[in-house]
């Protein structure tokens, strides 16, 4: 086990975890195909996969937006207003650095 | 409905046909590879780490969260953690793979395991199209999920490059390139009101885990309450 956090600690240790990411990635791509020739998907799981998605982001920035102060809530509000309006990734992009920028600027 | 006894054609031709299904695609993927690079940059991933993910982990969600864990030092259990953390953001490629298990029956294993590795939401979106469409073509799958990874690994070097030369990345936001690309994306995902539901749970439960865990929990646990809720609406997907 001490050889094993020596491992995670070198330098080695950053792509160890990659490699961990990319097993874990390809487990979720290849499985579907490989275990549902078998398992029937109940409707649960399916509506539970649906919602993971947008729950994904909500819990990701929510928490982040709350750290980082009023300057992440100004620029996320404004991305995605951006993005609702003209559905382009850049313009939403622009806004939100644009509104952070234009916060932090002003001293906040 | 095809036969699924029929090996299902793999051809150059549906290769070709998936990459131009792509095109419309290409300022929308550059956008986040870029944003990808950039936010990577800023987290102090090296270039090396940066285009790995890329190019192995190739699915963007998962790798803009894992910069949010990211760390100089590496443990077993933080590793760990990123590694149920990809699970559950990827999660969602499980019932993608089932849905085109029927259509890969009978289709050799190194065929199958290769197209597989370049399984996305939009190349998986373009393949049931075309099937939807009377097409039987798996290697529509294979050649936009191909043009799709050449352009994530391409676009994600700019925005490396772009963000570790910005002397004053704070200035200009680029600290806060990831959650407002998140943001960003909620607006295609909204289907009105009561889908959100476990959206706004998953936010509940997310900043209340922030106060009582060290570390990057919240993203697990509120990603988790968002899915529990999700499958208790019944007969509301």
């Amino acid at each position: 086990m001490a050889a094993l956090e020596e491992a995670f600690a070198s330098p080695a240790g950053p792509y160890i975890a990659i490699f961990m990411m990319v097993i874990a990635t390809y487990f979720t791509r290849a499985s579907g195909v490989v275990f549902m020739s078998r398992v029937q998907v109940r409707p649960w799981i399916e509506r539970a996969l649906h919602a993971l998605p947008g729950s994904i982001i909500v819990a990701t920035i929510l928490p982040i937006a709350a750290q980082s102060g009023l300057a992440a809530f100004v620029g996320i509000a404004a991305a995605v207003a951006a993005m609702v309006a003209t559905r382009l990734e850049i313009v939403a992009i622009a806004a939100g650095l644009g509104c952070v920028a234009a916060v932090r600027a002003l001293g906040f | 409905m095809k036969t699924l006894t029929a090996r299902s054609p793999f051809t150059l031709t549906g290769a070709l046909i998936g990459a131009r299904l792509t095109l419309p695609l290409f300022p929308g993927i550059i956008v986040f590879a870029t944003a990808f690079g950039a936010a990577a940059s800023q987290k102090g991933l090296d270039v090396w780490q940066t285009m790995a993910l890329s190019a192995f982990v190739f699915a963007g969600a998962s790798q803009m969260v894992a910069l949010e864990v990211w760390r100089d030092s590496w443990t077993v259990a933080s590793a760990f953690g990123l590694m149920m953390l990809t699970l559950t953001i990827n999660a969602r490629m499980i019932l993608m793979g089932a849905a085109i298990q029927p259509w890969m029956a009978g289709t050799p294993k190194t065929t199958s395991a290769a197209t597989l590795f370049l399984l996305t939401d939009a190349n998986w979106l373009i393949a049931m199209r075309h099937r939807a469409e009377g097409g039987n073509d798996l290697a529509v799958l294979a050649g936009s999920g191909a043009t799709l990874w050449v352009v994530w690994v391409i676009a994600t070097l700019p925005g490396y490059l772009a963000g570790a030369f910005v002397s004053n990345p704070q200035a200009f936001g680029l600290d806060l390139v990831m959650p407002i690309f998140f943001a960003a994306m909620l607006a295609p995902l909204w289907r009105g009101a009561g889908p959100a539901v476990p959206w706004a749970v998953a936010g509940i439960v997310a900043l209340a885990a922030q106060q009582l865990f060290e570390g990057y929990v919240f993203i697990i646990a509120g990603a988790l309450a968002g899915a529990i809720t999700g499958a208790l609406r019944r007969g509301r997907a």
